[in-house]
């Protein structure tokens, strides 16, 4: 969003009041101090966690980063995140990679594809759907699609165990592995990136596609040459904010998930765990000390949706020079 | 690589509205034919019904026939595709694809094809339209620079080596100067000179002098009120168009009388 | 292969090659379905696989192919990729309105089993959790008081903030405002609860309390409020701003009196979707607010429940009878979403004309 063009920006006889009435400077000062609250809130958030991560981190036993087990209650206390870390990254990538070709897929056939009859009532379902709340997509996930998926395991792990992660030590064992989750999480932000992308989509200047189809482009290279790339830096923000709430989705991965601190390659496995997951699980039984052990994982959880976030900025960035704002 | 345009009995709609009605008219190879009329009488439409780019519109759709030599672009089993390749299309605004750069701008239309072709004769005829479209001088040196960082005329110019690297039969061009400074159009309107040699040219003008200094027969449409549909009054030389006009209307029409 | 190239033969090429090529019927994306369907089927029937899903598997990849193969022959490369491509994007739809379909299907149908009066009237009080009975009146209200606390803090802040980007903001401060809203957005629900503990209880020492979890929801929601408010905002035409400055009006009145009014209805429709979206939030109440079986109308002293804290408790008891009332609860939970979204249109329908666009 650039704010070069906020309707903000009067004259600036006009600007002269806003200083001197006492209305006007009340109003100011008001609207103003928000702004600065939310700053304050979000410096809190990060100096308050951080507070506490580093206390619970000074009297952890073992290697916070590289251990696996999460013993906040021992004494003396060892807990690490290594096994937290791997299953929230894992279980996001699974979702990353179905979640995001699929929405380009509907956001591309709600928007150039389906008939117009179809396409209205279709956009508003995938919008209220986006609005279903993570906890239903874990009761769902949890009591449906596990039994659901136990074929797909049992196949996978038929067909596909030579590639090693999909070999699942116990083919009886129930469908709660992160490879599940990463299905769930596929599924729950479906409807996200579907909605932002359909957007952008929609906002792809005609004269660009006129352009492509006058020179005799098929529909599909309409899309390849006018849509796409005009609605890439679109499509990444869209993605990025699908993977920013899978990385930080707890209930649906505490219903699915059967967790324990195994870090294993085998994605079929109901081993392994995520940040949000452990946190949600492990609360109820910690003590104050436990407690700071969460918070120092939550903190690495904080600072790894703000690098996804700035990556998103980065790349959002290096691609202005080419983008269609100013054809 | 020109071709003769015969339209017969051509109406087109929006939806159940229609825009143009029972239109007919013949197109001269390698000459320029202006079409010229006041605001909605539908003169765009039917330009865009000459490489089926109307029924892109959504509830667009047309009736009548319009002969390419002698192939209808409308009869059975024609593929909208291949007419458009035939028949090529600038358009009011530039629209140089954004995210490409200015030699990728001219060449998309090549690639398209898919067939193997190799780099060097891509950059031939990269070379040849842009020299065609008195562009090369200008951007040689800067090809790989994206094409939307050009000015508004270098864009539109770009945007017509863009329609003839595919080589059509004939190029449409729907006002194609009515966003640009003089100085651009001037350029554009030699270009549109030195294009007639090869194509066949028909071009869409608000602009009655433009129409009187590039085209060679000038066709003057006109609808009865708001609401009806446009139709053609009269096509003939553009000379007798602006001098001696057959239809009264044409005639009140070029005189500034109304419109 | 494609028939354009005959654009470099001579005029003279016969006509018919230019604009013509051999095209399939209407009915060829059907036909190849069907049979692209049968021969899975077949295949799968013949091989013994037992799973329906490996079926629908083969017969998706013979689609694909099948459509390739076909149209490449018959009507050349580059509409055999377009047919490729467009059977994808329906590939896509179909794909994804499975789960989505079942989803919404598998909670209505499973919701509606124990929801009446009495689940909606009654709370966990006495229940024994694996036997029927008992409802989710207590966690209703804990929803209903958690979300107004939240709203009640986020609004007020949200919209002065996004009347400040919009309204003031020049210089330093607003660029730097405008991005932690930005990453504000992308604060983890369970990391705001995390914080909330941190500050709220564990540092200043207050006890559990629906008011905590409001804490963290009000956090959630102020981004959300800020965006969508200044979105509306820049909707207002600058002239607006302009005419009532040129008549002496002060410019908070111009705000108060004459920007706001404008753009009021896609205001409170971005609020109306903030509010449905912190109220389906669990982790932090979770964190919190610690769940109660029992009423509390109290939401400043003591545990309170909440919709989604309910299903997810009913569902970690893990007995058919508790099951199914996290169903009905996720149903309840999701009408409550459902009816604030619709309302949310409704202003954005009803006020959508009066905003100028």
């Amino acid at each position: 969003m650039d704010i070069v063009n906020s309707p903000g920006e009067h004259p600036p006889n006009s600007r002269q009041p806003a200083v001197t009435r006492l209305g006007d400077r009340v109003f100011l000062g008001m609207s103003r101090g928000s702004g600065i609250l939310l700053l304050v809130i979000m410096a809190a958030i990060a100096v308050f966690l951080t507070v506490r991560a580093i206390h619970a981190i000074s009297l952890d036993h073992s290697d916070f980063f590289t251990t696996f087990e999460w013993n906040a209650n021992l004494q003396p206390p060892s807990f690490g995140i290594a096994v937290l870390a791997y299953g929230t990254v894992v279980s996001s990538l699974i979702a990353m990679i179905i979640a995001v070709p699929v929405s380009v897929g509907i956001a591309l056939f709600i928007s150039h594809y389906a008939p117009r009859k179809l396409a209205t009532p279709l956009a508003y379902l995938v919008d209220l759907l986006a609005a279903v709340p993570s906890i239903v997509y874990g009761l769902w996930g949890g009591l449906y699609l596990v039994p659901h998926l136990q074929g797909l395991n049992l196949w996978l792990n038929e067909y596909l165990s030579w590639t090693g992660i999909f070999h699942k030590s116990d083919p009886s064992s129930a469908a709660r592995s992160l490879f599940t989750v990463g299905i769930l999480l596929a599924i729950m932000i479906v409807p996200i990136i579907t909605n932002v992308s359909r957007e952008v989509f929609r906002q792809v200047p005609k004269a660009h596609e006129e352009a492509a189809l006058a020179l005799g482009a098929t529909r599909w290279e309409v899309v390849r040459m006018s849509v796409l790339p005009f609605a890439r830096s679109g499509i990444i923000s869209a993605s990025m904010l699908g993977l920013g709430r899978a990385l930080g989705e707890t209930m649906a991965v505490a219903t699915v998930l059967s967790a324990s601190p195994v870090l294993s390659a085998r994605l079929l496995d109901p081993v392994g765990g995520t940040f949000a997951q452990n946190i949600a699980a492990k609360f109820a039984e910690a003590d104050n000390f436990g407690r700071d052990a969460l918070i120092a994982s939550g903190l690495v959880l904080f600072v790894i949706t703000l690098l996804v976030n700035g990556a998103a900025r980065l790349i959002i960035a290096r691609r202005k020079e080419y983008s269609g704002a100013n054809a | 690589m020109a071709k003769r345009i015969d339209v017969s009995g051509l109406s087109a709609y929006y939806g159940n509205h229609r825009a143009i009605e029972d239109i007919s008219m013949t197109v001269e190879p390698r000459s320029v034919t202006a079409f010229i009329g006041p605001s909605g009488c539908g003169k765009s439409t039917f330009l865009r019904t000459l490489n089926r780019m109307h029924e892109v519109t959504p509830g667009g759709r047309v009736e009548g026939k319009v002969m390419l030599d002698d192939e209808n672009l409308y009869g059975a089993g024609v593929d909208p595709v291949a007419v458009r390749r035939t028949v090529g299309m600038v358009f009011q605004r530039p629209n140089p694809f954004p995210t490409m750069s200015i030699y990728d701008n001219v060449a998309a239309g090549l690639r398209l094809n898919g067939s193997a072709r190799r780099k060097s004769e891509i950059d031939g005829i990269v070379e040849k339209s842009l020299k065609g479209a008195n562009l090369w001088n200008e951007v040689k040196d800067r090809l790989n620079k994206p094409g939307a960082g050009l000015s508004g005329g270098q864009q539109q110019r770009l945007c017509i080596a863009r329609a003839i690297a595919v080589e059509p039969q004939v190029l449409l061009m729907d006002e194609p100067c009515s966003a640009l400074d003089p100085i651009s159009t001037l350029a554009i309107e030699d270009l549109i000179g030195e294009l007639k040699e090869q194509f066949t040219i028909v071009i869409v003008t608000h602009n009655m002098q433009q129409a009187a200094r590039v085209s060679d027969r000038t066709a003057f449409f006109n609808l009865a009120g708001v609401g009806q549909p446009g139709k053609l009054i009269e096509i003939d030389e553009t000379q007798r168009i602006f001098s001696n006009p057959s239809v009264q209307a044409t005639e009140d029409y070029i005189s500034g009388r109304f419109g | 292969m494609s028939h354009a190239m005959t654009q470099d033969a001579p005029p003279a090429a016969p006509l018919n090659s230019l604009l013509s090529h051999r095209r399939m019927p209407r009915w060829a994306p059907a036909g190849i379905a069907v049979a692209a369907i049968a021969l899975g089927s077949g295949i799968g029937a013949v091989a013994g696989l037992a799973s329906k899903l490996q079926w629908c598997l083969i017969a998706l990849v013979l689609f694909v192919a099948l459509t390739y193969l076909i149209t490449a022959r018959v009507e050349g490369r580059r509409q055999a990729k377009d047919r490729v491509a467009t059977s994808l994007v329906w590939a896509c739809f179909v794909v994804a309105v499975v789960p989505l379909y079942s989803l919404l299907q598998t909670t209505i149908s499973k919701g509606v089993k124990v929801l009446d009066g009495n689940f909606l009237g009654h709370s966990m009080g006495g229940v024994i959790t694996t036997q029927p009975g008992g409802g989710v009146y207590h966690a209703i209200i804990g929803t209903l008081e958690q979300v107004a606390l939240a709203s009640l803090i986020a609004v007020p802040v949200g919209l002065l903030t996004a009347i400040y980007l919009v309204e003031y903001g020049r210089g330093k401060l607003a660029k730097v405002v405008t991005f932690f809203v930005d990453v504000m957005t992308g604060v983890p629900s369970i990391v705001a609860g995390l914080f909330i503990l941190a500050f709220w209880i564990i540092i200043l020492g207050f006890g559990y309390s629906g008011f905590a979890g409001a804490l963290a929801l009000s956090i959630l929601m102020m981004p959300v409020v800020v965006r969508s408010t200044e979105e509306m905002l820049k909707l207002v035409p600058n002239e607006l701003r302009e005419a009532s400055l040129a008549l002496g009006v002060p410019k908070w009145r111009t705000i108060v009196k004459v920007v706001l009014p404008t753009s009021i209805g896609g205001i409170l429709t971005g609020v109306m979707l903030a509010v449905a979206r912190i109220a389906g939030e669990t982790a932090p109440v979770l964190l919190l607010v610690f769940g109660n079986q029992l009423i509390n109308n109290d939401p400043f002293n003591g545990a309170q429940s909440s919709l989604p804290y309910y299903v997810y408790e009913q569902y970690t008891n893990g007995n058919d009878a508790s099951f199914d009332r996290a169903w009905a609860a996720a149903l309840v939970l999701i009408a409550f979403v459902m009816i604030l979204n619709l309302v949310a249109r409704g202003i954005a329908r009803w006020k959508a004309p009066k905003t100028g666009r």
